[in-house]
């Protein structure tokens, strides 16, 4: 399995070796990229590396840990949770280069009148942009000024300033680093929110069943929602963020079940009959598609949120599942079929028209829809057959030119491919560590990351901001 | 090996002079008392005509059919023992007896002083039917595990394939036979497929199944599906031999 991803790699690419004109700081430039990549087709079944580091230069931003301000004993730990993921939030943004701590000046600024710009516009930190601040605790606040700078415009280098004020807590420190950190990738990604304080939903078996759990996009606040006590799956976080729809083994069978966040219980919805499974939210929060086997073979159906005004989608011989609404749209959905022997994606109009196959071959499940509309991801083993079956990668797809690009390459199982909000982050789970894991990347492939240790951990679905 | 020291006792010419001398001496002794003459005793009166005693017992006094118990009597002063159903006995006596009805048995003891009787009852008792715990007939649910057989698929597919079609025919013809049994068929898959679409091919498993049934003749109402997919694999290793394992329709008896 391992020789076909060695086949051949290909170290320059017309598409992204060529300057790609205006060196634009921005995800826009980043998706142009990528679908340049794809509409090559004859590097389509290649191991590419693409991405936003070949053909666009980053802001390379300095971040020198944040200064304490006050002799609070609490000040240290709190001040090293707020330097820990504020760092790692931008590190992980895909949108800067974090320049390496050690070229950065012995002095480290913790207020504006202590920069000083040419020590971090010249080498060796050659940094474009710089990011400081401190963090004090009194009176019972946590308190944290922070500032982004432009060190190459002298005259007017301040782009940000920002003052934090809350609870000294973990948890409060946590949310300010990560309000901060998507202040500065809102500026310097093209004007796309940041993700750090985007939420993932997702199964895991932890606590002696499978339970929908939820945490913080960095990992880190991981806590159970559901306590159904059976088997509960494929949770799917409603646009506004108040409601988790997912499937779960009931008394009657496979139930569509929704769960409301700000309650913190369920909240009635109705049982269909038969198979119930795989929940999906339009983008405007109105419907919800999902398959049902109510009627013998498992269909695509579409109901309001409310669970009222059921219609099937899609008819003949299934079986269909895994829906997904094109995000921009809101007019078309992606699903699963095996109506032609193995499960392949297809892509149809949210009435059941116009039904196009976009996989060729193998075994292609769980379709992603970005949030731009122009792509899909999917988990695929394009090789497959009994006796050499191939491992299960995620892949992303140009819907309009249906070209394809492998983004992992790295064994284990990978499934469940799942968007940020912000088109350029994807969470999916893999076996890779050896059991199911919660897995993040660059939409790219690049920044490949663990986010779960503990247990047995599935089906990733992020909020939607 | 060590030898074990036997040991060598000599009998001494001295000893056996000395056995000889007593034992001489004794026969002397002995020859003296045959010397000493007894009294004649004098004629026995001649006994009063005494009346007969008689008793007679059983035990056990409680049999069942097969079973034997021990008759024993005693009697004094009789000439004549007689036990109604035997005849004539001796005066005491035991005897083994296996009657197959609840029996009297009358002993008569005549002698010159009179006639005695005596009697005793040995009852026999019918056995108890067999207990249920040792051998209990098979329950619906007995007969259900014993008969009915799964459904094993290929992989992806939920079709019923050709050798297969065995077990589904003597399944419909079991379920057929007791009507009053409701199951479920649970749709199992191999965990080498997604999760979602799994649950979805489990589903049409458990369908096809129930399928073939009722149009073998097995009323639907009787029948529950439930797709497990890969949720609940039977086997967990990583070949064909378990994949094969894993894709199946599996009965459970509904109680």
């Amino acid at each position: 399995m391992d020789d076909r991803h060695k086949q051949r790699q290909v170290p320059h690419f017309p598409g992204i070796s060529a300057p790609t004109g205006a060196r634009l700081l921005s995800a826009l430039s980043f998706l142009i990229l990528l679908s340049s990549v794809l509409l090559a087709p004859s590097f389509a079944q290649d191991w590419v590396r693409t991405g936003s580091g070949l053909g666009v230069e980053k802001a390379r931003l300095a971040v020198p840990d944040f200064k304490p301000a006050s002799a609070d004993p609490q000040n240290a730990a709190l001040l090293k949770t707020f330097n820990d993921t504020f760092w790692n939030d931008l590190d992980n943004s895909g949108v800067v280069e974090l320049v390496s701590k050690s070229f950065y000046p012995l002095q480290v600024p913790g207020q504006p009148a202590e920069v000083t710009s040419n020590l971090w516009s010249a080498p060796p930190p050659n940094a474009a942009m710089l990011a400081f601040g401190n963090l004090g605790v009194a009176g019972g606040k946590v308190t944290v000024q922070g500032w982004l700078y432009d060190v190459k415009n002298t005259a007017s280098p301040q782009i940000l300033g920002k003052q934090y004020t809350d609870v000294p807590t973990d948890d409060a420190t946590r949310l300010i680093a990560h309000k901060f950190a998507d202040e500065i990738i809102f500026r310097l990604g093209g004007g796309i929110p940041g993700i750090a304080e985007s939420k993932l939903y997702f199964v895991s078996d932890r606590s002696g069943h499978k339970e929908v759990w939820a945490m913080d996009y960095d990992g880190s606040n991981q806590h159970q929602i559901t306590h159904q006590g059976s088997i509960s799956l494929s949770p799917r976080i409603s646009p506004d963020g108040s409601r988790l729809a997912f499937s779960s083994l009931t008394k009657s069978g496979w139930d569509i079940l929704m769960f409301s966040l700000d309650l913190n219980r369920l909240i009635s919805f109705p049982r269909f009959g038969g198979t119930n499974l795989s929940p999906a939210w339009s983008a405007d929060g109105t419907s919800l598609a999902f398959s049902s086997s109510r009627s013998g073979d498992s269909q695509i159906y579409v109901c309001d949120a409310s669970g009222n005004n059921l219609r099937r989608i899609t008819a003949g011989k299934g079986p269909d599942v895994s829906p997904v609404w094109n995000r921009k749209t809101g007019a078309q959905v992606a699903f699963v079929s095996g109506s032609t022997g193995l499960p392949q994606v297809y892509t149809m109009e949210a009435d059941g028209t116009n039904q196009q196959r976009m996989t060729d071959q193998g075994y292609a499940v769980s379709p992603g829809w970005s949030p731009n509309g122009q792509f899909l991801t999917l988990a695929w083993i394009r090789k497959y057959g009994p006796g050499e079956p191939g491992s299960s990668d995620i892949y992303l797809m140009d819907i309009a030119s249906k070209q394809w690009v492998q983004l992992t390459h790295d064994g284990g199982r990978n499934d469940f491919p799942s968007w940020a909000p912000d088109g350029r982050h994807i969470v999916f789970q893999s076996s890779r560590s050896g059991k199911e894991e919660i897995w993040m990347m660059l939409a790219d492939g690049t920044k490949l990351h663990q986010l779960t240790f503990t247990g047995r951990n599935t089906q990733p679905n992020w909020s939607w901001k | 090996m060590k030898r074990n020291n036997v040991k060598n006792i000599d009998l001494k010419p001295q000893t056996l002079k000395t056995l000889a001398t007593v034992t001489a001496l004794g026969a002397v002794l002995m020859l003296g008392a045959c010397h000493k003459k007894a009294a004649p005793p004098p004629p026995p009166p001649p006994p009063p005509a005494a009346s007969p005693t008689a008793a007679i017992s059983v035990s056990p006094d409680t049999i069942q059919p097969g079973q034997s118990a021990t008759l024993t009597w005693q009697t004094s002063n009789a000439t004549d023992v007689s036990i109604d159903g035997i005849g004539a006995v001796q005066p005491s006596g035991s005897q083994s007896v296996n009657p197959t009805d609840s029996t009297t048995y009358h002993l008569v003891a005549k002698g010159s002083g009179g006639t005695q009787e005596a009697s005793t009852r040995l009852t026999v008792t019918q056995p108890p039917p067999p207990t249920q715990a040792v051998t209990p007939s098979p329950t619906d649910e007995d007969l259900f595990g014993r008969n009915v057989q799964d459904v094993y698929f290929d992989y992806d597919k939920s079709n019923i394939r050709g050798d297969q079609q065995t077990s589904v025919q003597g399944d419909a013809q079991f379920l057929n036979q007791h009507p009053n049994i409701s199951f479920t068929i649970e749709g199992h898959c191999d965990d080498r497929g997604s999760t979602e679409y799994n649950l979805a091919l489990g589903d049409q498993r458990a369908s096809s199944v129930k399928s073939a049934l009722t149009g073998a003749g097995v009323n639907a109402s009787r029948i529950k599906t439930i797709s497990y997919g890969k949720e609940k694999p039977f086997c967990l290793e990583d070949n064909e031999a378990c994949w094969q394992q894993n894709r199946r329709g599996h009965f459970v008896y509904q109680k």
